[in-house]
C-alpha cells in the first residue's frame, strides 16, 4: 500500500539552525493498518506526514503509494489519493463557505473541477444523511457558513471530507490536540468508528500514549527523526503507557518528560 | 437642471466603471490578493479597444479582444506570482509598470482620440434619437446583467467554487487535491479580463484612449467595493454582493459630481478618493469598537447592580 524507502529530510542545511528532521526512514504499510505514531517533539511526526501529502520536497528517497511513486508528485496530485486532517481545525475546511459547499468540494476530490454546479440537488441529500451519522446534528444547518461552528464540530466536519471519497491513505495529524478533553475523545471515537468501518489504510499522529494505544492495529516511536519502536497486533494490544515510557528510555538514553503524553 | 444631467452621466459612468470595481471583487474579496495589475490592465483594455476601432473593427469584437488583452496581462501577474514565487504586491505591480509600455506600443502613442469613430454608443444614439447619456445608461444596464449573471454562475460552479475556496484556505483546497496556483492564475485573468473590457468600454464612451487613463483605477474600484458593502451590507447572497458593488460604484460617481458642484478641484479627487476608502474601511473597525465597548459597560453594569 504506502511504501517509504530511506526518506531523509533536513531543514536549514549548512546552517546553525540544520535540523535532521527525518533521517533514513524506511517504512511499510498494509492495506487497512491503522498506524500510530507516537514521539516527543521534534521527533519526525509531523515532518513524515508531510513529506508522505507532498508538503515539502524530501531530500533523497522514494515514497510509493499504491504502487505508484509519488515521491516527486505536488502535493495538490498526492492529494487525489490521500485524505488528511490537520492539528488547526481551522484549516480543514473553508470558514466563509458553506458546509455544503465544503462538502461538495471534498465530493471532488481527485476530480477535473468543471463548469457544471458546484453543488448538485442529488448530493444535498446525501449530505444530509453523512452529516447526520455525525450526531452533531449539523444535518439541519448544511447551509451555514462553516466560520460559525465550533473546533470539535470543524475537525469532525473535516473528517467526514477527509474520509468522503474513501482515500487510499488517510493522514492524521494530531487531529484532536487542539480539542477540550471531551470532543477529543468523541473526535477519536468517530475516527475509530470511520477507518473501521470502511477499512482504510491510516496514519494517526498523536501526543496521547493511551490514545496511540487504544487505536489502530500498529504503534510506531519516532525519536529524533528515527523509527526507533514498531509494534503491531497482539503485543501492541498489550502495551501500557509505562511501557512505552520504558521503550523510550531504552532507545534515547534519557527520561521522557512531557506532561502532555502522561496526561489522558 | 444641470445637476440632474450631470448625475444622469454619473451613473452611466458608475455602471461601466462598475465592471472594473467588479474585476478588482474578485481579487481583493473572493481570491484574497491584493492585485495592483488592474491601473495597467484599465488602460490596456482602452489602448487595444482604440487601435480595433481605429482599424475598423467592430465595436462588440473591440470589447471582446480588449478583454482577452485582460486576461494576459492577469496571466503575466498570476505566473509571477505562482511560478516565480513573487509576493502578490510586487508581482502586481511589475505586470502594472510594464504595461505602461506595452500600452504605449500598442497605441503608437500616449492618446488616441475616437471622435470619427462609429463607437458602440454613438451607434445607438444616432439610431435611436436618445441622449448621449441615455444611451451610456441603457447599454451599460445590458452589460452589468449580462456580466453579473455570469459571475455569478461561474462562482457557483465547481471550478468556481474552487476560486472562492483558495481565496478562504488555499491548504485545504490543496489537500482536496486541487492545484491552488491554477485557481489562482485563473481568478488573476478574469479579474484583469473584466479590468480591461471596462477601460475598452470607457474608451468607447469617451471617445478616446489615453495611457494614463488607468491610473489610480484600483483605488476607484476599492473604494466602490468599500461604499458597496458599508451602505448595502455584507450580508445577502453572492447575487446581492455583486450587485452593491455595482451601486457603489455608482454612488462613487455621484459623490464625485456633488463634491465638484460644491467647487472641489478636479487636481483633488484622487485625494478624496483615497480618502473615502481609507474612511470606509476604518467606519466597520469603529462601529465593532463601540459595539464592543457599549455590551461591556451594559453587561458589566449590570453584573454591578446584581451584586449590590
Amino acid at each position: 500500500m504506502l511504501k517509504i524507502s530511506n526518506v531523509s529530510k533536513t531543514f536549514n542545511l549548512g546552517t546553525v539552525n540544520e535540523k535532521k528532521a527525518l533521517q533514513n526512514i524506511s517504512l511499510q504499510l498494509d492495506e487497512g493498518d491503522f498506524v500510530t505514531i507516537i514521539g516527543g517533539n521534534g521527533a519526525g511526526k509531523s515532518t513524515l506526514l508531510n513529506m508522505i501529502a507532498g508538503a515539502y520536497p524530501i531530500d533523497c528517497g522514494i515514497i510509493t503509494l499504491d504502487g505508484h511513486d509519488i515521491s516527486l508528485k505536488a502535493e495538490y496530485d498526492r492529494a487525489k489519493l490521500i485524505g488528511r486532517v490537520f492539528q488547526d481545525p481551522m484549516l480543514g475546511t473553508a470558514a466563509e463557505m458553506q458546509i455544503m459547499e465544503n462538502l461538495a468540494m471534498a465530493k471532488r476530490r481527485g476530480k477535473r473541477r468543471t463548469l457544471k454546479w458546484g453543488v448538485t440537488k442529488e448530493e444535498k441529500e446525501d449530505y444530509v444523511n453523512v452529516v447526520k451519522d455525525l450526531g452533531l446534528g449539523l444535518e439541519d444547518r448544511l447551509t451555514s457558513k462553516v466560520g460559525l461552528l465550533s473546533g470539535g464540530q470543524r475537525q469532525a466536519l473535516t473528517l467526514l471530507m477527509a474520509t468522503l471519497k474513501h482515500p487510499q491513505l488517510l493522514l492524521l495529524d494530531e487531529h484532536t490536540a487542539a480539542l477540550d478533553p471531551a470532543t477529543s475523545s468523541k473526535v477519536l471515537q468517530l475516527t475509530d468508528k470511520i477507518v473501521t468501518e470502511q477499512g482504510l489504510t491510516a496514519l494517526m499522529v498523536t501526543h496521547n500514549m493511551r490514545d496511540a494505544i487504544d487505536v489502530g492495529n500498529r504503534l510506531i516511536m519516532m525519536y529524533e527523526g528515527r523509527i526507533i519502536y514498531d509494534v503491531k497486533g497482539e503485543e501492541k494490544k498489550a502495551l501500557q503507557v509505562s511501557d512505552l515510557l520504558k521503550k523510550f528510555e531504552e532507545a534515547s538514553g534519557h527520561e521522557f518528560v512531557n506532561d502532555r503524553m502522561l496526561l489522558g | 437642471m444641470s445637476l440632474l444631467l450631470s448625475l444622469q452621466g454619473a451613473l452611466g459612468q458608475g455602471i461601466l466603471w462598475g465592471f472594473m470595481a467588479l474585476g478588482v471583487f474578485v481579487t481583493f474579496r473572493l481570491l484574497d490578493f491584493a492585485d495592483l495589475t488592474v491601473d495597467g490592465s484599465f488602460a490596456t483594455g482602452g489602448a487595444v479597444c482604440a487601435i480595433a476601432l481605429t482599424n475598423g473593427v467592430d465595436p462588440i469584437i473591440s470589447l471582446l479582444v480588449a478583454t482577452l488583452a485582460g486576461f494576459i496581462a492577469g496571466l503575466v501577474t498570476g505566473l509571477l506570482h505562482t511560478k516565480c514565487k513573487i509576493p502578490a504586491i510586487l508581482a502586481g505591480i511589475l505586470t502594472q509598470i510594464g504595461l505602461y509600455s506595452i500600452n504605449l506600443r500598442i497605441m503608437g502613442r500616449s492618446n488616441i482620440p475616437l471622435l470619427r469613430i462609429e463607437t458602440l454608443f454613438k451607434g445607438l444614439a444616432n439610431q435611436t434619437n436618445l441622449s448621449l447619456n441615455m444611451v451610456v445608461i441603457i447599454i451599460g444596464v445590458i452589460f452589468a446583467v449580462i456580466v453579473i449573471a455570469l459571475l455569478y454562475w461561474f462562482f457557483g460552479t465547481e471550478l468556481g467554487s474552487a476560486i472562492r475556496a483558495t481565496g478562504n484556505n488555499e491548504q485545504m483546497v490543496r489537500s482536496l487535491g486541487v492545484n491552488t496556483n491554477f485557481t489562482k492564475v485563473l481568478a488573476l485573468m478574469i479579474s484583469n479580463g473584466l479590468v480591461a473590457f471596462s477601460g475598452a468600454i470607457i474608451a468607447q464612451q469617451q471617445g478616446s484612449a489615453d495611457v494614463r487613463m488607468g491610473t489610480g483605477a484600483i483605488v476607484i474600484g476599492l473604494a466602490s467595493i468599500v461604499i458597496g458593502e458599508v451602505i448595502f451590507g455584507k450580508k445577502g447572497g453572492f447575487a446581492v454582493k455583486l450587485l452593491a458593488i455595482m451601486l457603489g460604484s455608482i454612488v462613487y460617481r455621484f459623490v464625485i459630481v456633488i463634491v465638484l458642484q460644491l467647487g472641489l478641484n478636479t487636481d483633488d479627487l484622487k485625494l478624496l478618493t483615497a480618502i473615502i476608502v481609507a474612511v470606509a474601511l476604518t467606519i466597520p473597525v469603529i462601529m465593532n469598537k463601540r459595539k464592543q465597548l457599549s455590551m461591556y459597560k451594559k453587561l458589566t453594569g449590570k453584573e454591578i447592580e446584581d451584586h449590590a
